[in-house]
């Protein structure tokens, strides 16, 4: 007899407190919500050889030149990580098709494309307040003058390890990716935070 | 707490950077060749002034990147190594 086999998101299991804590209503919301298995897949290659611009072809945006700037299509996000490091981001089942795009498109040239979207889970933190409750925990300035739409960046929230990605500016609109094992933590950080901030 | 300029993600908290210490310290090309004093000298004995110091840092939290400041160890100023010649190392 073999068990059949399913698939939770690492905050399945906080679907329900996220949801209770979210208040969307008024100047006084925030919105929280697991946004669940995103296809991510991981790119590395120099961003100054031919690999690059093909690859850039082949999604139908350039990579980003800077890390913290976004590119985005119809399909895809993509975030610049590092000078040579990007972060594919894709709906959910898209991994193996994105993965064979890049793949095809590196063309055997010095580089790596990797499938991670079991690394990392996104919470998506929307609404008015969205941007204080966030700075409770991380230092950035995230004021839509510094940190606007499509900008994303490597920081720390409450002392995790996430990428943070400005979707929309008003009303305030993030998704902060976080690794799967501190996904709990930081959804209950959360949490905790809405409710001091009142 | 210090600010730190990135040369890829900008000026970010200490709390996000991993110190490297000294830069510029050459490995002996051929380790087999110098005496044990010359060996323990390039493993253990750094410079410790009192001012200007060029040092490495990566950013840890962030890009994940090595780089390389001149901080004054009294007044922590921090000057970029320069953010251009930066990147022509790294990429």
């Amino acid at each position: 007899m073999t068990a059949d086999l399913y698939g939770a998101s690492p905050l399945a299991a906080r679907a329900d407190a996220l949801a209770r804590h979210s208040a969307p209503e008024g100047v006084q919301g925030v919105r929280i919500a697991e946004v669940p298995f995103t296809a991510q897949v991981a790119l590395r290659v120099d961003p100054r050889g031919g690999a690059a611009e093909r690859i850039g072809t082949a999604l139908g945006a350039a990579l980003p030149g800077r890390p913290g700037q976004v590119a985005r299509t119809d399909r895809v996000l993509v975030l610049g990580l590092g000078p040579d490091e990007w972060l594919v981001v894709g709906s959910e089942g898209t991994a193996p098709e994105l993965q064979d795009t890049l793949t095809a498109a590196l063309d055997g040239a010095h580089g790596a494309v990797v499938d991670v979207s079991a690394h990392r889970t996104i919470v998506r933190v929307s609404g008015p307040k969205a941007r204080d409750l966030l700075n409770t925990g991380c230092a950035l300035d995230l004021h839509p003058r510094v940190f606007g739409a499509d900008q994303c960046a490597q920081t720390l929230l409450a002392r995790a390890a996430v990428i943070l990605l400005c979707r929309e500016t008003d009303p305030a609109d993030f998704w902060v990716f976080v690794r799967a094992s501190y996904a709990r933590y930081l959804a209950d950080w959360l949490i905790d935070a809405t409710e001091f901030d009142g | 707490m210090m600010l730190i300029p990135c040369p890829w993600c900008g000026p970010r908290n200490e709390v996000e950077f991993h110190y490297g210490g000294q830069a510029d310290v050459a490995c002996p090309r051929d380790p087999d060749a110098v005496s044990d004093a010359e060996w323990a000298r390039f493993l253990f004995f750094r410079a410790n002034p009192m001012g200007a110091f060029t040092e490495r840092w990566m950013h840890r939290a962030g890009c994940r990147r090595w780089f390389t400041v001149r901080r004054d160890t009294v007044t922590h100023e921090i000057r970029p190594v320069g953010a251009e010649q930066e990147r022509a190392v790294t990429v």
